[in-house]
């Protein structure tokens, strides 16, 4: 393991921006003074992510974090800031080199339905890419589909099969061995279970904490149930409305949360009862990403806000080592 | 007194194709007033037809085959859908995973609402808009003199299960049905739903039917758990008695399967195999081919126990009494 880190997100912003159609821009020059309207899905967010971890990334829907996956696996680029592989600028690189580094990324989806093409047979899938790539000849193919269809606890056998044939626990397999395909080292899990059967999950959780060990792979894995990212993940960053509010150690963060938002998201895991339990809720929802509030993001919801959360952006700063937050109440204590 | 709710020997199939799906078979349950019941399974365990059989909701080629259904002794069944409309909306509510089920898209939050009131009671429009806005107050929604002028869209995920759920507690309704209402929202938007609908059953006495896929969810808030497989109630009994003490393999699998609380980073236990097509279910017990304590006395299929008091098993070899192999001294 070396001292770079595989993936480094240097202050990344993603903006959104809905144009103005050819009636509001009429409507403009007449004076009406409609104004574009721009989401910031992400918001300058700092992040290495070293050879080797799990770094978990928990954030409710609408916080970014599908968003910073995406352009982590290069299908979107940041508006602002850098991501580096190894190191290196994927958009300073020359196109080969761009290609290869981007191969190295690879990107599992939450819905194999609407990421599997519905035409292609699964060795088509899965084969596709390897070939394109030069990775394996066209006459090896066949054989390197099956090889990795039981990696993935596939039977060999269904690579004739089309996606609609296999249940969702299979499809989440078919989804895993495209991406490995390519023999990625850095793998992005855009809510890769959460669409399954508690059983199933399990099965496909353990399949993704035995390939990591196999090809010594890389996850970012993000999802919003922070029982799974803690169960299966290294390091947790917890997101809010395109902010990192908070980074730590896994277990570290699910014990001792430091941000009052960890702390509500940790106080909601479901976990077995035996007793009747009083659900305490943090009050409110997520807000507006066209209208985010002014200061701390999380200010109207938090029961500790004060008059300084309202008005300045809490800086992310590190309060225990390898700990990070970004909250006002660290400078008071 | 009666049960507000007692299901004899259930019956629901769909017709298909390739034949007989039998979403529910034989499925007995009852319930008390007041009573929280969690009814957990997999996807195509027949969780989600249980309750809309309770309500006449299986649509063709889906049908109620067999089996009584008795609300507060009232045979829902033979009553047919028209006894049906008289109690649906106003005895008996469900709440839907998608609210957009309960929603019309087109329609005014008030209109919808009042509708509602004026189905079942004889009141004005302005008695019936006062009731509506009651009920959105009591699930917690600001300002609803502008939420009532609203519509559907204008709503995000969270309020827009809170409406639905204001719309079933309309008429003060004896039992609720909930098909996992929570699944689809944020952490924290379901700790608010589950704290608010523990508070309303609490204070108006109304006994809840909670389907769900998650076992941790229910755990805090049901009184008794029912587990189902393939269509049949597999174990049945207190949610304390359930959680700490499993005893059919299927329940303990599903308990142990969820990652909080486990060792970081190791590996699950799992259960092998996925669930059995309904059109193809094995002989025997039909958790039988997943099930690792398996042998030959599974085959014919083990009927619904009662074990200890109020527990429920369907299995010839429970958790409770050790196997041949593991009592043999070693």
């Amino acid at each position: 393991m070396t001292d770079t880190p595989v993936i480094e997100i240097d202050d990344v912003s993603k903006r959104f921006t809905r144009h103005l159609d050819i009636a509001e821009r009429t409507a403009n020059r007449l004076g009406a003074g409609i104004k574009e309207q721009t989401v910031h899905a992400v918001d300058g967010v700092r992040l290495n992510i070293r050879g080797g971890e799990v770094m978990g990334l928990v954030g409710e829907s609408g916080c970014g974090k599908s968003t910073l996956g995406r352009m982590v696996a290069g299908l979107s680029e940041p508006s602002d800031g850098r991501i580096l592989y190894r190191g290196q600028d994927r958009s300073a690189m020359s196109r080969a080199e761009a290609r290869n580094a981007a191969l190295k990324v690879q990107m599992v989806f939450q819905d194999p339905m609407s990421s599997l093409n519905p035409r292609l047979r699964v060795r088509d899938i899965v084969g596709e890419a390897p070939q394109v790539h030069g990775i394996v000849g066209r006459r090896e193919v066949a054989a390197y589909v099956e090889d990795i269809l039981e990696q993935v606890g596939l039977d060999p056998s269904t690579a004739k099969r089309y996606p609609h044939q296999f249940s969702g626990g299979q499809r989440a397999r078919v989804g895993i061995a495209r991406a490995l395909a390519v023999k990625p080292d850095f793998i992005v899990c855009d809510e890769s279970v959460a669409a399954l059967d508690v059983s199933i999950q399990a099965q496909v959780l353990n399949l993704f904490v035995r390939l990591r060990e196999e090809f010594e792979l890389t996850y970012l894995f993000i999802s919003h149930d922070l029982g799974v990212v803690e169960h299966i993940s290294d390091r947790i960053a917890v997101m809010y409305l395109g902010r990192l509010v908070e980074l730590g150690a896994a277990e570290d963060l699910l014990k001792q949360p430091n941000h009052p938002y960890t702390e509500a998201l940790v106080a909601e895991i479901p976990t077995f009862e035996t007793e009747k339990r009083i659900y305490s809720a943090i009050k409110g929802e997520i807000p507006s990403p066209l209208n985010p509030p002014s200061g701390c993001h999380f200010h109207p919801r938090c029961p500790h806000a004060h008059e300084r959360c309202r008005k300045e952006v809490p800086v992310l700063k590190e309060v225990a080592p390898g700990r990070l937050s970004a909250c006002h109440l660290n400078d008071e204590a | 007194m009666t049960k507000l709710l007692e299901i004899h020997d259930l019956q629901t199939q769909f017709h298909t194709r390739d034949g007989i799906a039998k979403a529910v078979d034989g499925l007995s349950l009852s319930l008390d007033r007041g009573e929280i019941l969690g009814l957990v399974g997999e996807s195509g365990s027949g969780k989600s037809v249980t309750g809309f059989s309770i309500l006449g909701l299986v649509d063709p080629p889906g049908r109620v085959a067999g089996g009584r259904i008795l609300f507060d002794g009232e045979d829902l069944v033979a009553g047919g859908e028209k006894a049906m409309k008289k109690l649906r909306g106003k005895r008996i509510a469900m709440i839907f995973q998608d609210p957009m089920m309960t929603l019309n898209p087109v329609l005014r939050i008030d209109t919808q609402m009042v509708e509602t009131v004026q189905a079942h009671a004889d009141v004005s429009r302005k008695a019936a808009l006062a009731r509506a806005r009651d009920a959105l107050v009591r699930v917690g929604i600001s300002s609803p003199d502008e939420r009532l002028q609203a519509y559907p869209h204008q709503f995000s995920g969270g309020m827009r299960q809170r409406v639905a759920i204001a719309i079933a507690l309309l008429h003060e309704p004896d039992l609720i049905i909930a098909d996992e209402p929570t699944t689809a929202l944020d952490v924290t938007i379901q700790a608010q739903i589950l704290s608010e609908m523990q508070a309303l059953c609490a204070q108006s006495g109304t006994a809840l039917i909670w389907i769900t896929h998650d076992l941790a969810v229910v755990s805090g808030l049901a009184d008794r758990l029912a587990v189902m497989y393939a269509g049949r109630i597999i174990e049945e009994g207190t949610t304390a008695g359930i959680i700490s003490k499993p005893m059919h393999p299927y329940t303990k699998g599903l308990i142990e399967s969820v990652p909080q609380g486990k060792e970081h980073g190791t590996l699950l236990r799992q259960i092998k195999g996925m669930t059995p097509s309904l059109l193809k279910l094995p002989e025997g017990c039909k958790f039988a081919p997943r099930c690792p304590r398996a042998d030959a006395a599974c085959k014919p299929e083990p009927p619904l126990e009662e074990r200890e008091t109020g527990r429920r098993v369907r299995c010839v070899h429970p958790h409770t009494e050790p196997l041949a192999e593991e009592a043999a001294p070693t």
